[in-house]
């Protein structure tokens, strides 16, 4: 025990049906994530630095729903939106409602370290982004030809999309399963849509830390916000851990779900893998969610109830995992 | 168990020598809205409904920095933002960034109840508070005289002032927000619990004067400012950024749940070592009918009610506490 730990997701809810070759290239980027944080890691940086620049790297790529690859609103444009919280003295920064600013995680960290509030949105979030001097791009730049062909199919669905394709849990019937259009948060999944993105570390000081970034639900109004931003609900980090979740935004919200986990190991004493396993199966009532979660003691865990969440994790005892199965 | 109801308008540095004529409107919309409050759960209307139209009535008086009486953003604007949720359920809905909307709290309720979605905020919501037809103003409607004076006297105080020439006006009679924009009040909020055990909680506010633009602190956020589930509801009051960080609502239900805590245990121990002294304060009842307002701030203008007959309205930490 001790040492350090990290864990990165691209989103919970995977179509069991997703072509090998979308499987290997969502298995290789989160490889890559991890393997910058764990040199960050070895280079003795803070769990808050290597948050960051893991989840700046998932941004930038197109592969998952944060940064570019962003999901679109209902207006074809990106919203995108963020958090990052430092478990050592529970400082926070978030943002939401962004639409030219090339890293919302790096804008969420400047709110948390440059500015005297923990929150900013929309234009106020714009301008405080322009004050900086962050790297800014036009909103085109975030829209994948991919995403702009989900669009068009939501809407003719009239849905919002999701790409997380579940089996009816206790189906009567194996027909049912295979014809009906496999659901989360109550709709109908048509197709395949990208991911909300987190990272949570622990440093070799015991220092915890958690980063979620994403570009929220497809077809989403305009001025939605979800749980990613949301400082108990889609992150926490405290000094016993740091915890990022991923999955049906209002189920994650109404389960305070990245704090529950820091209060069943903070009240009531569970250890980490007991407190995601708890929180996962008790918390989630009919929602469906993942979580990635490191503890002060450099033990890592994730836990979800979709089928499949891509994810990776390591500790400083050599362990490293990339998976997207149970 | 029986039904309990308690309300706060805010949590901050109220100096006990605050004028009779700042203090007398304040206590007097608190004992209003306990009235309203109590009537409606005598009336067997369910504890949402209550929690709605006791903010709503909150939002609509202008002493209280909510709605109408809304501290000014650092532009001299409004952006007000609410919450709310229902405990049985955990339903729960949120905005931001309003600015034409007379009753924000009643857009939050809205979200929760027609959109697929918990929380809306800026353009959007403004958007979606014109389809559905709620009451809009314009935004002059929410400026009081008070706030474009306690904006100006933030501001200055935080400058540095070479010119003397015209010194910060200082009424006497009036509080001074500190230099750091902590005015006296701070949030308007209401929980409430029926006789069958039935929890809900809202809270609102223009925020944190001189804010920046953009600036969303802890009322909208489910967790921190507002939360309500079948153990009890929580609304939180105090510096923003404080609250969320320390997602106070929701650890008030997380001791009682884990740790076994009373509801009063639970909200004096948050109170009292989750967040630093001077910057919160809270309301809470539980599905037992217990009540609790607790604060670490100089005062919090409050007042609640239980079936048995008790009530309480009040500003400054009670004594007997």
């Amino acid at each position: 025990m001790g040492g350090w730990a990290i864990a990165v997701h691209g989103g919970a809810g995977v179509d069991p049906n997703l072509p090998p070759h979308r499987q290997e290239e969502a298995k290789k980027l989160l490889t890559r994530c991890l393997n910058l944080g764990i040199s960050a890691l070895r280079s003795n940086h803070s769990a808050i630095d290597v948050v960051e620049l893991v989840v700046r790297e998932l941004e930038t790529d197109p592969v998952f729903n944060s940064g570019r690859g962003s999901a679109l609103t209902a207006n074809g444009t990106v919203e995108m939106e963020a958090s990052i919280m430092d478990g050592n003295g529970r400082r926070c920064g978030a943002v939401s409602g962004l639409t030219t600013v090339k890293n919302p995680v790096s804008l969420a960290r400047l709110v948390m370290d440059k500015s005297p509030h923990s929150y900013l949105a929309f234009s106020g979030a714009e301008d405080f982004a322009r004050q900086q001097g962050v790297e800014l791009v036009e909103n085109e730049y975030f829209i994948t030809e991919e995403n702009v062909g989900m669009l068009k199919l939501a809407k003719e669905a009239n849905t919002i999309v999701f790409d997380y394709r579940i089996p009816a849990v206790g189906s009567e019937t194996c027909s049912a399963v295979a014809e009906s259009p496999l659901q989360m948060n109550g709709l109908p999944i048509s197709v395949y849509a990208p991911e909300t993105v987190g990272c949570v570390v622990v440093d070799n000081q015991g220092r915890c830390a958690a980063a979620t970034s994403t570009g929220g639900l497809m077809n989403k109004m305009n001025g939605r916000i979800g749980d990613s931003p949301l400082i108990g609900a889609g992150t926490y980090a405290c000094n016993l851990c740091g915890v990022s979740c991923t999955g049906e935004g209002e189920a994650i919200i109404r389960g305070t779900l990245a704090r529950e986990v820091a209060a069943v190991m903070e009240y009531k004493g569970l250890s980490l893998q007991e407190a995601v396993d708890f929180v996962i199966k008790e918390r989630l009532d009919e929602g469906f969610a993942g979580l990635i979660a490191v503890s002060n003691k450099g033990d890592v865990a994730c836990g979800f109830n979709t089928t499949g969440m891509f994810r990776g994790c390591a500790t400083e005892d050599g362990f490293m995992e990339v998976n997207i199965w149970e | 168990m029986g039904w309990a109801i308690a309300l706060q308008g805010g949590a901050g540095d109220i100096p006990v020598t605050l004028a009779a004529e700042r203090r007398e409107p304040c206590e007097a919309a608190m004992r209003h809205c306990l009235k309203i409050g109590v009537d409606a759960l005598k009336a067997q209307k369910s504890p949402l409904d209550v929690v709605e139209l006791v903010v709503r009535e909150l939002e609509n008086n202008p002493h209280f920095n909510a709605g109408r009486g809304s501290v000014l953003t650092r532009e001299g604007t409004v952006e007000m933002e609410a919450s709310i949720m229902d405990g049985n359920t955990k339903r729960c809905g949120a905005v931001s960034g309003l600015t034409t909307v007379v009753n924000p709290i009643s857009l939050a309720r809205l979200v929760m109840e027609k959109t697929p979605h918990i929380y809306l905020a800026f353009d959007g919501a403004e958007r979606f508070a014109r389809e559905q037809g709620v009451e809009t103003v314009d935004s002059s409607h929410f400026i009081t005289q008070a706030n474009i004076e306690r904006l100006k006297q933030v501001q200055e105080a935080n400058r540095v002032q070479i010119d003397y020439t015209k010194p910060i006006q200082k009424d006497e009679k009036k509080e001074t927000p500190t230099a750091d924009g902590d005015s006296q009040i701070g949030t308007v909020g209401c929980v409430a619990v029926d006789s069958h055990g039935n929890l809900a909680s809202a809270t609102s506010t223009g925020g944190f004067v001189n804010k920046m633009v953009g600036r969303i602190g802890d009322t909208p956020i489910i967790g921190a400012g507002t939360y309500a589930n079948n153990l009890c509801a929580v609304s939180a009051t105090g510096k923003g950024e404080a609250v969320m960080r320390a997602t106070i609502a929701r650890d008030v239900a997380a001791l009682m749940e884990f740790k076994g805590l009373s509801l009063k245990e639970a909200a004096a121990y948050v109170i009292e070592e989750c967040v630093p002294r001077g910057n919160a304060g809270l309301v809470a009842v539980s599905a037992k009918g217990e009540v609790t307002m607790a604060l670490n701030t100089t005062g919090m203008y409050r007042a609640c009610a239980t079936e048995d007959g008790y009530s309480e309205i009040g500003i400054w930490p009670s004594v007997q506490n």
